[in-house]
């Protein structure tokens, strides 16, 4: 029996097109956009002026306060412009616009750090230093992630290797390539957390990454790693969806995963964190996977973070011919819980998961009906929530009954939208709600 | 490339069940059925269903036309099933005209006046045919037997309003389970699987029955722990009293294989919008069936007892919903 946690559902996987995809490097384009507001947190401040030329890893903004990290150009090239862009999620912030250096060869000094000399505020120090934030999509500062305060402690370090988003293949090719990065990241962490034991948790669909970091692991033995295979089942990469698998634990409702002494860290993440420390090289790109049906060449591309969505897509080949006359559907991230876009001009981000071009086919749309009552959404719901009820209510714009249904525990994963048959839109709604009553509570 | 995209939130990905082809795997699960009826029955069985669906798909129209509704709640289908399921529990011989009536009724006081699809708090089916019991309470319980005559109507059927026809036709028997509770006498098991006996059209063959509650499990239309849980109860509670006194009680085959519980169990506890959707509710939804149909055929005056098992039930179903709410992850109570 694989371990996994109770309800959840099991969308069609999709990723046949990519996942035994090596990952290739994206050429170098002419233009770059980085947004200063990629990660949670205050938005970093720019250290450079228009036609400044700058190379490519330099420090081209600060962090601006505990929460925030800092920024460096992808490329070798100069400042264009400081102004505002539009961002992936849909807003207009302010971005450092460069253009590359065509004559460049993009190389860049390597020099490792020596990580085992640092202190734990300075190792913390330095991951800001780095850029680095969670590359699994909500990109959180790892810096603060990774800084346990005095009260706390971290028992349970969880590698999350699940990538439970449909079509995503970005971190299973991290694990089947880079094993060592990976092993290499753990043991950093090891070092500055001490965790009594450290699992990697998989889902059994990449059994090549399981082995490959099987073989990884015995060359750390002193770790005490163990590698999980687990059911595959959407949201099986939850934080909380991990820790009930793999430890048969509960967070409680109001607290974070650190005040019962777990951590967990996106895999992708973890050898980004191997690489800053061995090369010195800071967050400026990250692998995406490109997939979808619309797509012409799926793949697993490093990316530069800044490259348009345009020529990433170009690069794979643009959309099939079939698609023309009808419109295809683009998101950032998986389909359960990624973003459309409306625009090709918007950049990668350092949350970019996946750039993904549906037909409409695949998007089924379906006539909506009334509730049933059938139960699939509390069948599904791995907070064990009640959306039927919980919908019921946003449609009649009862939102603040909803908090007593607990509104505030449902993480959003859209499992309930996934099954319900009625087509009710109910994910989305719980987000407007939960909107609306954050607002009602600041007025 | 092009620039038009469609915007929208996520989830971008939808499982392939729609409540439309939920109603129609019912429907489809019901043509056997009604193949059957009509094998046994002939052309009164087919006239019957055709009148009963037609009632309740003219009273939804109606109904959504007088409240400015969208026309779609015509185009889910479970206005159909209501009607072909009410058909089902009316004897052969039952006039026409009342089976319009109960289709009527059906709709308008089990669905629409509750607000339609999904508010109402009884099955229209049942509560249809509980308004037919009390209106029309000797045409409701005369049954012919099954003679093979495909073409011959049963004289009543063509009974006009205040005619009582009765007499024109009256080859009339008693079901498995009034000669069971009133003569003390069982009827063949095989009988009862094949459905060569009297009763409603719909509760004769229980073979099929079983048959098409199997089908919609697997497809996960319903939810079998439903069916699951009134057999079980069924058999097990009335295999108890036939142990104590297997002269006055009835086995529990035969009173699984008897009377409308497979239909009930199958078509008609099943529906989702009466019953409960919390795992343990469903549980004591199942329970609570199968010990009244247990009860009342044993201990009432009635022989048949799932339809009122199943309406009673049905009443309890928002409160079994709210006392067996799960607890959410992460909180220590319910609630
Ligand atoms: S209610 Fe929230 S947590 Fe539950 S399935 Fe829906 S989106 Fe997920
Ligand atoms: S899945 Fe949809 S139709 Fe079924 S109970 Fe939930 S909200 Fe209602």
């Amino acid at each position: 029996m694989l371990l996994t946690f109770s309800n959840g559902v099991h969308p069609q996987e999709f990723k046949g097109w990519t996942h035994e995809k090596a990952i290739e490097r994206l050429p170098f384009f002419e233009d770059y956009v980085i947004p200063l507001s990629q990660h949670i947190g205050a938005p970093a401040k720019s250290l450079v002026r228009k036609g400044q030329k700058v190379s490519r890893g330099e420090l081209i903004a600060e962090p601006t306060a505990y929460l925030s990290v800092a920024y460096h150009s992808p490329v070798d090239g100069f400042v264009t412009a400081i102004e505002l862009a539009e961002h992936p999620g849909g807003k207009m912030v302010p971005s450092i616009k460069i253009k590359a250096d065509r004559f460049s060869a993009q190389r860049m000094s390597k020099k490792t750090i020596n990580w085992k000399s640092l202190s734990s505020k300075e190792f913390s120090q330095q991951l800001q230093q780095s850029g680095m934030v969670g590359l699994g999509g909500a990109a959180f500062p790892s810096h603060v992630k990774f800084a346990v305060p005095d009260d706390k402690k971290c028992d349970y370090l969880i590698i999350n290797g699940c990538e439970c988003e449909p079509f995503l293949t970005a971190d299973h090719r991290v694990m089947a390539e880079y094993p060592e990065e990976v092993m290499k990241g753990i043991e950093i962490l090891h070092h500055f957390l001490k965790p009594k034991k450290t699992y990697i948790g998989i889902e059994a669909n990449k059994a090549d990454a399981i082995n490959k970091l099987t073989q990884a692991a015995k060359q750390y033995p002193a770790l005490s790693v163990e590698i999980v295979t687990l059911e595959v089942k959407y949201p099986q990469g939850a934080e909380k969806m991990l820790i009930s698998a793999i430890l048969k634990k509960e967070v409680p409702s109001g607290t974070i995963p650190l005040d019962g002494g777990y951590l967990v860290s996106n895999v992708g993440t973890v050898a980004a964190v191997a690489e800053y420390f061995e090369s010195a090289k800071p967050l400026i790109e990250r692998i995406v996977t490109i997939s979808g049906s619309n797509i012409k060449r799926p793949a697993n591309l490093l990316v530069p973070i800044g490259t348009s969505l345009k020529q990433v897509l170009e690069a794979c080949g643009g959309f099939k011919s079939s698609a023309s006359g009808e419109s295809t559907r683009i998101l950032l991230g998986g389909p359960m819980m990624g973003m459309a876009q409306k625009s090709l001009d918007v950049p990668i981000v350092k949350g970019t998961s996946g750039i993904l071009a549906l037909s409409p086919a695949e998007v089924r749309n379906f006539d909506t009906y009334k509730c049933i009552r059938c139960g699939r959404c509390l069948d599904a719901c791995p907070m064990f929530l009640n959306p039927s009820t919980l919908g019921l209510l946003a449609k009649k714009g009862m939102y603040e009954e909803m908090l007593e249904e607990n509104l505030l525990d449902c993480m959003e994963c859209a499992s309930c939208s996934y099954v319900c048959p009625s087509g009710i839109p109910l994910v989305q709604s719980f987000r407007v709600a939960k909107a609306i009553n954050r607002e009602r509570k600041v007025a | 490339m092009k620039k038009e995209l469609t915007l929208s939130t996520s989830p971008f990905l939808h499982d392939s069940a729609s409540t439309k082809w939920i109603m129609f795997q019912v429907i489809y699960a019901l043509l056997p059925v009604i193949a059957a009826a009509t094998f046994f029955f002939g052309l009164s069985a087919l006239l019957l269903i055709a009148v009963s669906v037609m009632a309740c798909l003219i009273t939804e129209r109606m109904f959504t036309k007088t409240r400015q509704q969208e026309a779609s709640s015509l185009k889910d289908g479970s206005a159909v099933i209501t009607g072909i399921l009410l058909a089902l529990t009316l004897p052969p011989g039952f006039p026409l005209w009342m089976a319009f009536i109960g289709g009527v009724a059906a709709i308008g006081m089990g669905k629409m006046i509750w607000g339609g699809l999904g508010q109402n708090i009884f099955n229209p089916a049942l509560l249809g045919r509980a308004f037919l019991q009390s209106a029309f309470p000797t045409a409701i319980t005369t049954w012919s037997v099954p003679d093979g005559r495909y073409f011959g109507l049963r004289g009543t059927n063509l009974a006009l309003p205040f005619f009582q026809g009765e007499s024109l036709d009256a080859v009339t028997t008693a079901t498995p389970l009034a000669l069971m509770k009133f003569q003390q006498e069982g009827t063949e098991w095989l009988s009862l699987l094949v459905g060569n006996t009297s009763g409603s059209l719909g509760e004769t063959s229980a073979a099929l029955l079983m048959l098409a509650g199997v089908y919609l499990g697997i497809r996960r239309v319903f939810d079998w722990r439903i069916p699951l849980s009134i057999i079980l109860t069924v058999f097990l509670l009335s295999g108890v009293f036939y142990l104590i006194n297997p002269e006055r009680f009835p086995s529990p085959d035969f009173m699984l294989l008897s009377g409308g519980l497979l239909l009930g169990a199958v078509f008609m506890a099943t529906d989702p919008v009466t019953s409960p959707y919390t795992s343990k509710g469903i549980w004591y939804f199942g329970f609570g069936i199968g010990f009244l149909v247990v009860l009342i055929r044993l201990f009432g005056g009635l022989p048949e007892g799932v339809m009122y098992a199943v309406l009673l039930m049905n009443s309890v179903t928002p409160l079994l919903n709210k006392f067996t709410r799960r607890r959410v992850y992460g909180h220590l109570k319910n609630g």
